[in-house]
């Protein structure tokens, strides 16, 4: 009996409360470390990894806290990532306007999305949510404009006049680690707010959240334009980072790989989804040294931590928590 | 003075099945209207018609009347109409006490906050502690709402349903599946909300119908074969033939 009872989720958040500082300080010593001794390559891997946790963090808000699969998130990344792209095509290099056209643009298809898709529940969400990417994918495939499937080349990174410097790959690092902690602090805040308690109860049941008069389908599109625009967010460093744009970054794999992320670390704690993303981004490092068939090793051991960490690397992290 | 709540001419088929077949009903101020009928009569759809879950295929239905016939559940909560569900439906992973907090939530109707946490917040858990006070389950306030007992679970699903004021509340079988002990209290508890709202009572228990009900409707293949103050339905021939009288449910 007290094997089947589950803490409820307020009281499983408590839990994270102490390892989230833990990770970021941990994530702060790895890009300080990697710069002073590891050198440029491993000061960009990590910070390619914290461009990939944000958008991590984006779907996990929607999946984890929500409960809706979303299988089309590289999409928000793509249009992030293309605003800058294109802005830079023209000449337009200031970030003063990249980054807000870049965020207004993917908020703006997070709603004509969300509000469609949300229609719908379940499998048939998935579906649509993969509909509308791949749409997107294809699009982004016909911009022969703007380099169509060969990608468009970034010549220069956003500038943000002398206040800080995206070039400088240190810089650079620093602010993907500054913006990864605020949008965790807003999202784990968001979650335990009276709008996150709303999206749970809807997670949990629908129908008595609608019967205790709450519209449920505008809180979960309001979440899903703040998913959107966090990945939004994270194609804009993205496309910073790579000096590069392509429709590859829209493909359902890469949306894919974000919802592996999300459910290896563990849904809904949102310090997991970081973890999640970490943990992909290093092992396909590490793995594709010894083989280019890296996934054929990745795929068993996601299968292992979803088997015995019920609740991902965050739940592993919690159990041993108490164990001790 | 109009009723709080009134369905005219309400119909409802699924196919070749007649659920509701122009079926006139109403809920006064102050009084308890039980909804008797047997198994497959159409009472659990009727309250979904006036709960705006189901669509009607033709009727109309008034809130204090003002027409919802067309208003979808979470507005006709707003206008006043609270419900519990057959099967009990509370949030499980949610704790007791925060189950009827997020029904206070929704009746302060501020829940587009997004940085203050929720919990603690007296705005909230004061309101829902003092319901599970009156219904006799505040000391089950931290336990997770999936391991209640089932009377408990009911009673957790009265108290949201009061936390949101309703003006009306419709009951679907309150006391289905619950101990004794538990419906007896339950039964007082019911006894005395009539005060303060109009109810429409779905129930199989008939002791506590016919202790409850200011007036009872019968329901056959969504038609109303009698309706009226318990005395006169229990005496009315038609319904002695149809229902109470073949009654194996007792």
């Amino acid at each position: 009996m007290r094997a089947a009872t589950r803490a409820p989720v307020s009281v499983r958040k408590l839990e994270g409360g102490s390892v989230a500082p833990l990770v970021f300080v941990a994530l702060a010593l790895a890009v300080l470390g990697a710069d002073l001794w590891a050198g440029p390559y491993y000061v960009k891997l990590l910070t390619r990894a914290m461009i990939v946790a944000l958008a991590a963090l984006a779907l996990d808000l929607l999946v984890g806290l929500a409960g809706l699969v979303s299988l089309g998130h590289a999409a928000f990344v793509g249009i992030g990532a293309y605003a800058v792209g294109i802005l830079a095509e023209h000449g337009i290099t200031s970030g003063w306007i990249q980054w807000p056209v870049a965020l207004v643009a993917s908020a703006a298809a997070a709603a004509v999305i969300g509000a469609l898709s949300l229609r719908t529940r379940g499998v048939h969400f998935i579906m649509i949510t993969l509909a509308f990417a791949q749409m997107l994918y294809f699009a982004a495939n016909s911009l022969s404009r703007y380099g169509g499937d060969d990608g468009l080349t970034i010549w220069n990174r956003s500038d943000f006049g002398g206040i800080v410097s995206l070039a400088d790959r240190r810089t650079f690092a620093w602010l993907c680690f500054v913006l990864l902690l605020s949008v965790y602090v807003a999202l784990a805040r968001l979650s335990a707010s009276r709008f996150g308690r709303v999206l749970r109860g809807a997670k949990d049941n629908e129908r008595r959240m609608a019967a205790l008069g709450f519209a449920v389908t505008r809180f979960r599109l309001v979440a899903f334009v703040i998913s959107g625009t966090v990945a939004g967010l994270a194609g804009v460093l993205l496309a910073n980072l790579t000096e590069f744009v392509a429709p590859a970054y829209m493909s359902w794999h890469r949306s894919g790989e974000l919802l592996a992320m999300v459910v290896l670390g563990g849904m809904g704690s949102l310090y997991g989804a970081i973890l999640g993303a970490f943990a992909f981004v290093l092992l396909e490092e590490l793995l594709s040294r010894f083989t280019t068939h890296w996934a054929l090793l990745f795929g068993p051991f996601l299968v292992l931590v979803v088997l015995v960490g019920r609740g991902g690397i965050a739940g592993l992290l919690a159990r041993l928590g108490r164990i001790r | 003075m109009s009723a709080l709540l009134a369905a005219r001419g309400l119909a409802k088929s699924f196919g070749a099945v007649v659920a509701a077949a122009d079926l006139d009903l109403e809920v006064e101020a102050g009084e308890i209207h039980a909804l008797i009928g047997p198994n497959g009569a159409g009472k659990t759809t009727v309250l979904g018609l006036l709960s705006g879950e189901l669509r009607p295929d033709r009727g109309r239905v008034f809130l204090s009347g003002r027409e919802v016939t067309h208003a979808p559940v979470h507005e006709r909560v707003r206008l006043g109409l609270g419900r519990t569900f057959q099967l009990s439906c509370v949030l499980p992973s949610f704790s007791v006490l925060e189950n009827v907090a997020i029904a206070v939530q929704a009746r302060e109707g501020s829940s587009f906050r997004f940085w203050k946490p929720a919990s603690p917040d007296p705005r909230l858990e004061e309101p829902a502690f003092a319901l599970l006070e009156r219904l006799g389950i505040d000391a089950l306030a931290d336990r997770p709402a999936a391991m209640l007992a089932h009377g408990e679970r009911r009673l957790l699903e009265l108290a949201m349903a009061l936390a949101s004021r309703p003006k009306v509340l419709l009951l679907d079988e309150p006391l289905a599946g619950v101990g004794s002990k538990e419906a007896q209290r339950l039964v007082e508890i019911l006894a005395r909300l009539r005060a303060e709202v109009g109810v429409l009572l779905v129930e199989h228990d008939m002791d506590a119908v016919f202790r409850l009900a200011d007036r009872i409707t019968v329901l056959v293949n969504g038609r109303a074969i009698a309706s009226g103050p318990p005395s006169v339905v229990r005496a009315d021939p038609l319904v002695r033939a149809a229902y109470l009288g073949d009654d194996s449910e007792r």
